[in-house]
């Protein structure tokens, strides 16, 4: 195991179990005894990790990534303490930034779902390998992350156009859409991870899915209307119910 | 079998019959858990020999910390022994280990080939009265401060003085003690690893005590190895460090405060005298003190220095057929080169054998490995005192009980040594008893004992990936020496959250792939050749493949060694057992098109004059050598009286008048290298230099030879040739780095045509001017141009100069972390013919640890693909390096698919997976949340 196996869901993880800071510690850049250079890309999910604490408000230097060799003992011990020092002086997570606890969880969770949208939004970006030190700090700006998290989109079937042909159902990749034979099919918001699949593979001549940026998803349609009546093909077919 | 020694040796290379010498230990091997307790009762307190006498030990004892086995032994001193008196220990040992009735015994044993690897002794300064060492107490000799700085030392890791047990704040080190001295009781040669062991003395001294003023009083620096120079320079940049090149002498003793004052010298101030609180005496390396009674024994021969004779073509063999001999024993070496002359005399053993080989081997079986991954977790916890590593710091029986409390514990205790085979034996005994389904052993890292804690489990009948390790020593009692309290509360975090993991493990199996017995040598040099019919003569198919036109490599410029052998004959001879051998199929102008697979079955495409073949191979040799610099400093490429030493050889070799008959010839080290550019030594130019002047002396004696260098590096026997060099009147000049040589066209007074050479004399402190008819520049060895591609198509690093970076630099000198993929010559380092020999007999030893068996197992550690959850979206396609990972068509889209082989489990998939389709097996987002959790709160 890498270091750049260190998910963006596993720091979070820490933070939402109220751990006050989280220091990794990998390998020394370009010196990679495979060819895996992994570590630059646990770099990438600190860097983008950072401007996501900016945005929902915690603060940044919570979250800190140094590279040493296994010989460097002295030197993990005094990054470990400047940054134990530094974590003190900014307090516990929450009070530090006068986030109350509900509010501090609620943004946590809500980043949480939005994890594996920035893996997809980010993608290139996380696989970087910047070796100058000074281009660290450029490679998310905050504006990016403003913009990524108000362009947000989400995935809506539109009950007109619904066919519940049950395709975008078997392809989503996290069983988030509520469906079944002729029952519309409905985005399960809370679990969809904004992977844009369903919009992908619904049937051009039904062209059911749209994507939408920036405005509230309209409400699922109430659960008694969702039954599709089809109109009998040929004498004798009935509809299956 | 410890505490043996060797008692007559019989018979003959294939059929020897060896007597040994089983010392009675008085202890009872089998029956000893090495408790020690007999230790804690004895009232005999004698110097702790393996703390170099510093401390105190018992007349009953281990004999060091991690000793195998890990079982006491009674010494002279005890007082049973000498006087009939006391049986304390047999009284107190519960297991009733103790005997005193034991007698040395004799066992006869059958090898067909022996191996000596006796090491070095420590040179004893002793022997001569002016270093005050046993006599002034705080003047010590490295091997002490060795023991200073251990953990396991005589004062648990703190540097003290014997005199006050003040931790000492100005230190000294005096270099070559007993090393390049030829007075009565020291040694001529150099011992190879002072410079750089001192130097990392120091860096521990700083570690230790930050605020410590250290001094290395040296002469040459011989930072000649694999990235000692950065080594020398990190130590030179620390602050309070100063490295000062002048003789010493011991002067006296403070009375009062023990300090110990040396007289040096320096350009600048003339002779002073200074105080130090501590000094240390960087000795070197002896022959072993029993190396003739050894060497009548095995009937070998000794060289005049006392080490064993070797051949340098055959650097692994003595004199004596069927024995060999590795490491120190030949003369002063690193740890590198004692590494791969281990493997290199493993492999002349196997060609000896080879008609014999697994003829008396037998399998391990293990019991069958119960199902387990349906029963609710049952969780077995062994926490390790490390003897008093761990024990020491954190309460560990404190941890054995809070562990107890945890959910799903069902047993926890406390071990000694978890890695004991005492402890894993219990291990295994727990597993069946309580029928527990996983283990959480609380120790030192996985690195180091995994493997060991894993096959307890499979004995145990339960799946080897139903086990974690909770590190409680490198990343709690080693760093928290100080907070005793807190890091029994770390550990106690520390053994949860691994429970909390090993309740989510899954049972995995490792599988076996079938290899390919066939090897493929890229490289036709020595290296390449040698290890090439290493490998064929143990029976195994050999595709050697070369880019140039012919064999030989670089050694086709080289026509004799330092020591006299003529090379271009051992070539001749080489080539022709390369070509005869049925084997070996030979590619010239070959190039390696493509090459991909894993380990035990690769497949590389070689485009040569033959055309295009496909080679099926199983294991594959890097031995690509290297290049020579082309200087673009001094005139070289202006002016043809300039030239590099292997132009120089060659010259000289084809009897060229004007070299040979030259009035004067200078010659200047360190040409493209040790510099920024290329922050490396080149290791071999000092002797190609000193080699190239004694030639010329022999031809011409009365010519006028200079050498300009920065630090005569001719380590080990080669100083030997140095100072022949100095007696016959080669003259040396130390030059500095920022005040390099000049070369200017010119002419002599009497109207000669000759280079002006500029040199500041830094002894006598004026700039000369040299009139040379010849120069002869030592020009760096670079790393081969092919190099990027080569790594590139078998997936394995260069390091930081260029050269081949091998899987550890000590420990793994001739191999990758890719499987399957060895190294040797000067592809890994520029290194002398021998040394490259040994590494080439060193890869086909590895190599064949691979090749001689039928399959090899690969981790069941590896990603696995949830195609339902996969998006195609083919960001972890992106992430593998290992091209492990590809897309494929399906009904559903497409999906990501795994090969297994080619993942080697580093999990950057995992990470890029927006799904969590992909995830890596054993350290699944399911394991690692759970640990994550567990942090702070229950499991």
């Amino acid at each position: 195991m890498c270091t750049g196996r260190v998910d963006l869901a596993f720091i979070l993880r820490s933070f939402y179990n109220r751990i006050d800071g989280v220091y990794i510690a990998g390998c020394r850049l370009d010196e990679c005894k495979y060819i895996t250079h992994g570590n630059y890309h646990a770099l990438n999910t600190v860097l983008l990790f950072k401007k996501v604490m900016e945005h929902i408000g915690l603060n940044p230097e919570r979250l800190r990534i140094e590279f040493m060799s296994s010989a460097e003992g002295s030197r993990f011990a005094e990054t470990v303490n400047d940054f134990v020092r530094k974590v003190r002086t900014i307090g516990p997570i929450g009070k530090g930034e006068g986030l109350n606890g509900n509010e501090l969880t609620s943004r946590l969770n809500q980043m949480m779902m939005l994890i594996p949208y920035l893996k997809i939004a980010k993608r290139e970006k996380l696989s970087s390998h910047l070796k100058d030190r000074e281009a660290w700090d450029q490679l998310f700006t905050r504006d990016e992350i403003e913009t990524l998290f108000r362009e947000l989109p989400s995935y809506y079937i539109d009950p007109d156009k619904c066919q519940a042909c049950m395709t975008c159902a078997k392809r989503c990749p996290v069983d988030a859409i509520l469906s079944g034979k002729n029952l519309i099919h409905i985005v399960d918001q809370g679990k969809c991870v904004k992977c844009g699949t369903c919009l992908e593979v619904c049937p051009p001549k039904f062209g059911a899915v749209t994507k939408i940026c920036g405005e509230p998803v309209p409400p699922p349609i109430p659960e008694e209307k969702r039954t599709i009546v089809r109109k009998k093909k040929e004498k004798g077919q009935t509809d299956k119910e | 079998m410890s505490y043996t020694e060797v008692d007559r040796v019989e018979g003959e290379a294939g059929d020897f019959r060896v007597t040994l010498l089983k010392k009675a230990r008085y202890v009872i091997e089998s029956q000893c858990t090495g408790c020690n307790t007999c230790v804690e009762y004895c009232p005999v307190k004698v110097p702790d020999s393996f703390n170099q006498e510093i401390s105190k030990n018992k007349a009953i004892h281990i004999y060091f910390a991690q000793a195998i086995p890990l079982i006491t032994y009674i010494d002279e001193n005890c007082l049973y022994l000498k006087e009939k008196k006391c049986r304390i220990c047999e009284a107190v040992c519960e297991k009733k280990a103790i005997h005193f009735t034991q007698t040395p015994e004799k066992v006869e044993i059958k090898a067909a080939a022996i191996i000596l690897a006796p090491g070095f002794d420590p040179f004893d300064p002793k022997v001569r009265d002016e270093y005050g060492y046993g006599k002034m107490q705080n003047v010590v000799t490295s091997m002490d401060y060795e023991r200073l700085l251990s953990s396991t030392g005589p004062y648990e890791g703190e540097i003290r003085r014997t005199s006050d047990l003040k931790h000492p704040h100005k230190v000294a080190w005096i270099q070559c003690v007993g090393s390049r001295q030829v007075i009565p009781g020291g040694n001529s040669y150099c011992s190879t690893v002072c410079c750089t062991y001192t130097q990392k003395q120091v860096i521990l001294t700083k570690d230790h005590h930050p605020e410590a003023e250290c001094t290395i009083f040296h002469n040459d620096i011989r930072s000649y190895g694999k990235d000692f120079e950065r080594f020398y320079e990190r130590t030179e940049r620390l602050p309070g460090i100063r490295f000062i090149r002048s003789y010493t002498s011991i002067v006296k003793e403070n009375p009062e405060s023990k300090d110990v004052t040396i007289r040096y010298s320096t350009p600048e101030d003339g002779v002073k005298e200074e105080e130090f609180d501590m000094v240390v005496l960087s000795v070197g390396l002896n022959p072993p003190g029993d190396a003739r009674e050894l060497a009548n024994k095995f009937g070998i021969e000794l060289s005049s220095h006392g080490f064993c004779i070797i051949h340098p073509t055959h650097p692994m063999e003595t004199t004596r057929p069927g024995i060999f001999v590795s490491g120190a024993f030949q003369g002063p070496i690193d740890i590198p080169e004692s590494v791969f002359t281990a493997d290199g005399a493993s492999s002349q053993c196997g060609e000896l054998l080879d008609y014999r080989r697994d003829k008396l081997t037998t399998e391990r079986v293990y019991p069958p490995e119960r199902d387990a991954s349906q029963e609710e977790p049952k969780v077995g916890v062994f926490v390790c005192h490390c003897g008093a590593n761990i024990g020491r710091i954190v309460n560990v029986p404190s941890v054995v009980q809070y562990s107890l409390r945890l959910p799903h514990v069902v047993h926890a205790q406390e071990q000694l040594f978890s890695c004991s085979t005492e402890s894993t034996n219990q291990i295994m005994d727990v597993i069946r008893e309580k029928g527990l389904n996983r283990v959480v052993v609380a120790a030192c890292t996985p690195k180091t004992h995994e493997p060991t804690f894993r096959y307890s489990l499979r004995e145990g009948g339960i799946n080897q990936y139903f086990f974690d390790m909770a590190n409680i020593r490198e990343h709690c009692s080693w760093v928290h020496s100080k907070e005793k309290e807190e890091s029994t509360q770390k550990a106690n975090d520390i053994v949860r959250m691994s429970l909390a993991r090993s309740c989510h493990l899954e049972s995995l199996q490792d599988f076996d792939l079938p290899v390919n017995k066939t090897a493929l040598v890229v490289g036709g040099g020595i290296a390449g050749m040698t290890c090439a019919l290493s490998i064929a003569n143990q029976g195994h198919e050999v595709y050697l493949v070369e880019k140039d036109a012919g064999l030989g490599g670089i050694a086709r410029k080289i026509h004799s060694t330092l020591e006299g052998l003529d090379v271009q004959a051992h070539l001749r001879d080489l080539i022709r057992k390369v070509y005869q051998h049925p084997l070996i199929h030979v590619y010239t102008d070959a190039t390696i098109a493509e090459a991909t697979g894993y380990v035990g079955n690769f497949i590389t495409r070689v485009t040569s004059e033959r055309g295009v073949i496909e080679i099926k191979h199983g294991a594959a040799v890097i031995a690509i050598g290297a290049e020579v610099y082309q200087p673009t400093e001094y005139l070289y490429g202006e002016d043809d009286r300039v030239m590099t030493h292997l132009e120089l050889e060659e010259q000289i070799h084809k009897g060229e008048e004007k070299v040979i008959k030259a009035e004067s010839l200078v010659m200047i080290q360190c040409v493209g290298c040790r510099n920024e550019e290329r922050n490396y030594c080149s290791r071999i130019c000092c002797g190609e230099s000193i080699k190239n002047a004694l030639k010329l002396k022999e031809i011409n004696p009365k010519m006028d030879i200079y050498i300009l260098f920065r630090d005569m590096r001719t380590y080990g026997f080669s100083e030997d040739h140095y100072r022949r060099a100095a007696d016959k009147e080669v003259r040396f000049i130390r030059y500095e780095p920022q005040d390099r040589p000049q070369v200017e066209t010119g002419e002599s007074e009497e109207g000669r045509p000759v280079l002006k050479v500029k040199v500041t004399d830094y002894i006598l402190g004026n700039k000369l001017e040299i009139d040379a008819d010849i120069v002869a520049l030592a020009a760096a060895t670079i790393p081969s141009a092919g190099s990027k591609e080569i790594s590139k198509h078998f997936k394995v690093p260069l390091g930081p100069d260029g050269f081949f970076q091998e899987a550890h630099v000590k420990l793994r000198p001739v191999e990758f972390g890719t499987d399957g993929v060895y190294l040797c010559g000067i592809a890994h380092y520029p290194k002398h013919l021998s040394e490259a020999i040994s590494q080439a007999y060193g890869a086909s030893g590895r190599a064949l640890t691979l090749l001689s068996h039928d399959t090899v197992i690969a981790s069941g550690s590896i990603c696995e693909v949830d195609e339902k959850k996969c998006m195609g979206c083919g960001a972890c396609v992106d992430a593998c390096t290992y091209g492990a990972i590809e897309l494929y068509e399906t009904r559903q889209g497409k999906k990501a698919k795994m090969n297994p082989v080619l993942c080697k489990g580093d999990g950057l998939c995992n990470t890029k997976c927006p799904t969590g389709a992909i995830q890596l097996k054993h350290y699944t987002d399911e394991e690692l949340i759970a640990q994550i959790d567990a942090a702070v709160g229950d499991v």
